[in-house]
């Protein structure tokens, strides 16, 4: 039983990682950029979640959605300023800005709400369902809902919809999709609004599971979700959202059969075992180098 | 052999050489100069030392980086193991060689030998991989490195060294020393690293890239860069090449960990995580990739950037993003580009070509 309810809390963690791959892979997937600043949108997120809750006293979904709304606005703004120039500049050079926006970011927010950790308002009801000696907690429940209906959205829209069958045309081949028509600056401001309306959602489950609220508060939550969307396959949506499950599920075995202090270090090492016996991840494909 | 001649040293392949090993030497002189008039803050003074390891690493990671093409997110990773092994020898020859000269170079040297074997350990899976794969596993290697000496326990007394991880299990007789102490990292260490070794080191670390840039080697490694397959096709081993230059990166940072860990007297293993490695990164592409003289200067005007806004309190590091931000823009600005390109025309073209 205990192996079933670890699973169960590993799923629930995973699901909050994946949420967070989704907006990585995504973005990297159509803008070929490693998008660093990723988990400082989570960051504001959260903090614009604590104040709507705890200050502005709105009920939860409002709070939700105005999380949604600010963080996919400054996705789309930081798009706009600090990546859109870069479009022809090499990788390195916007993997640089997406760090220097990092920074930015995580400052901003220091000065703005100091560096005082603050306590995050318990959003739901503590206890849960009780199947047999097996309980899982409503926590737990939502938040492996939420990643489940946010797959099968964004999966619908990536296949069913005119604009996610232009995004899919964008990462295979952003040339082609200009010539078809396709707007590749809009598709890509797109995927960031998505990608960062997605880091709101995570923000708000991730400060339920751990209550606190500081300007770092997205940094290592984003690096975990970049490992699971190496994991899976980076690019890759259905790699995201296995990676992030396997990663949270890794991470809990770990420090429930393992050890605690040495949970992050077996995660990274399950990582780099992945990449060696197939180098781009899970479901990530294989492009052959052509001479 | 080639006649040695002054005309030789600045001919148009090694004049980018020339300047920046002159540079760090007159830069050396007028700090000591500084230094000894006591025209010099303290505060710029204790700054000295870092600048020397930030800049050696980088100058290390700029050979992997930039030279060699790889993107390494785990610098950090290889300085950590340097600074932990060189305190820790430094700690444990304290009573046998008195002479804080001796034990610092016997230090560095332990320091750029742990490193190197962890650079060849992880060198081996890591060169397996491409592009952002590779730079995601030296991530995970890095921190797994921290990870570990996170959780890591020595001491020794009379009866040798105790060894324990995770759980402090040292039982040390009274009158031994704990070396290292998990997450409280080395305590009580000696502060024997100076000025003038760093500035030793920076020349070292200097002559050996760019001895390796203009050799056969060198050439190989930058063959596989800019085309693997036509280098493979010419018979170049690339895994052997780029191994090279990710062994001697590796023991570049092991070197600059071990000045930094033997500047403080207490050291956590915190210190050398994620966001160090990726300072170091932004120091060697600020400079430009393959350009070791502008690694140096972005590595000063990095390191202080910070001090010199000191004035502007809380707001200094939100500036010194909007800088970094800015500089990444206009350098990848055409009209920029343009402009820069005259300008280093009308210089004589620095070392653009390397």
């Amino acid at each position: 039983m205990d192996f079933l309810s670890y699973l169960i809390n590993g799923l629930g963690l995973g699901s909050v990682y994946a949420i967070i791959a989704l907006g990585y892979t995504m973005v990297y997937g159509i803008a070929k950029m490693l998008n660093f600043a990723h988990g400082d949108v989570i960051m504001i997120g959260a903090y614009v979640a604590f104040f709507a809750l705890n200050n502005f006293g709105l009920p939860l979904p409002a709070a939700v959605i105005l999380s949604i709304v600010v963080c996919t606005a400054l996705g789309v703004t930081v798009e706009r300023l600090a990546y859109k120039p870069l479009r022809q500049a090499s990788s390195l050079s916007v993997l640089i800005t997406a760090i220097g926006v990092s920074y930015f970011l995580q400052n901003a927010a220091q000065l703005l709400w100091s560096s005082s950790t603050k306590v995050f308002p318990t959003i739901i009801p503590n206890g849960g369902i009780s199947l047999g000696a097996l309980s899982i907690s409503y926590l737990t429940l939502i938040t492996i809902t939420t990643c489940v209906l946010v797959m099968i959205c964004l999966t619908l829209f990536i296949n069913r919809t005119k604009t996610g069958r232009a995004m899919r045309a964008c990462s295979e081949d952003k040339g082609a999709s200009t010539l078809m028509g396709i707007n590749v600056n809009r598709i890509i401001s797109i995927t960031f609004a998505i990608g960062s309306g997605l880091a709101a959602i995570a923000a708000v489950l991730l400060c339920a599971t751990y209550p606190s609220v500081f300007p770092t508060l997205g940094a290592m939550p984003g690096i975990k979700a970049f490992t699971a969307a190496v994991f899976g396959g980076i690019g890759s949506i259905p790699g995201a959202f296995l990676g992030g499950l396997l990663l949270g599920v890794i991470e809990i075995f770990a420090k429930a059969y393992i050890s605690t202090q040495l949970s992050d270090a077996i995660v990274f090492a399950v990582l780099i075992i992945v990449l060696l016996i197939k180098p781009t991840g899970l479901l990530g494909k294989r492009v052959r180098e052509k001479v | 052999m080639k006649k040695f001649s002054i005309g030789n040293l600045f001919s148009r392949k090694k004049r980018g050489r020339t300047i920046s090993f002159l540079m760090v030497i007159v830069a050396y002189i007028i700090m000591q100069t500084m230094m000894s008039t006591g025209s010099l803050s303290s505060l710029f003074s204790g700054l000295l030392v870092p600048l020397c390891c930030y800049i050696v690493a980088a100058i290390g990671l700029n050979l992997n980086v930039g030279v060699s093409g790889e993107l390494n997110l785990g610098q950090a990773g290889f300085m950590s193991v340097g600074a932990f092994t060189a305190v820790s020898v430094s700690g444990y020859l304290a009573a046998g060689i008195p002479n804080p000269v001796i034990r610092l170079i016997i230090s560095i040297i332990a320091g750029v030998i742990a490193a190197a074997i962890f650079g060849i350990l992880i060198g081996v899976p890591v060169l397996k991989l491409e592009g952002d794969y590779l730079a995601i596993v030296t991530l995970a290697f890095g921190q797994i490195i921290k990870s570990i000496v996170t959780n890591m326990y020595l001491g020794f007394d009379e009866n040798g060294f105790q060894f324990s991880f995770v759980d402090n299990n040292t039982k040390l007789a009274p009158g031994g020393k704990m070396l290292l102490n998990g997450p409280m990292g080395a305590t009580g260490t000696e502060r024997i690293s100076t000025f003038t070794m760093g500035a030793i080191l920076i020349i070292i670390s200097l002559f050996i890239v760019y001895n390796l840039m203009f050799s056969r080697c060198g050439r190989a490694i930058m063959a596989a860069r800019d085309n693997r397959i036509a280098a493979e096709s010419v018979g170049i081993g690339i895994s052997r090449t780029k191994m090279l230059a990710f062994v001697i990166s590796a023991s570049l940072a092991g070197a600059a960990g071990a000045l930094y860990g033997l500047n403080y007297s207490t050291l956590v293993p915190a210190k050398f995580d994620f966001n160090t490695s990726i300072l170091i990164l932004v120091y060697v592409v600020l400079g430009g990739l393959g350009n070791m003289t502008g690694t140096i200067i972005a590595t000063v005007i990095l390191v202080l950037l910070p001090e010199l806004l000191r004035s502007m309190q809380d707001y200094r590091m939100l500036i010194y993003a909007v800088v970094l931000i800015v500089i990444m823009l206009l350098t990848n600005n055409e009209t920029v580009i343009t402009k820069l390109k005259l300008l280093q025309k009308s210089l004589g073209g620095g070392a653009k070509n390397v």
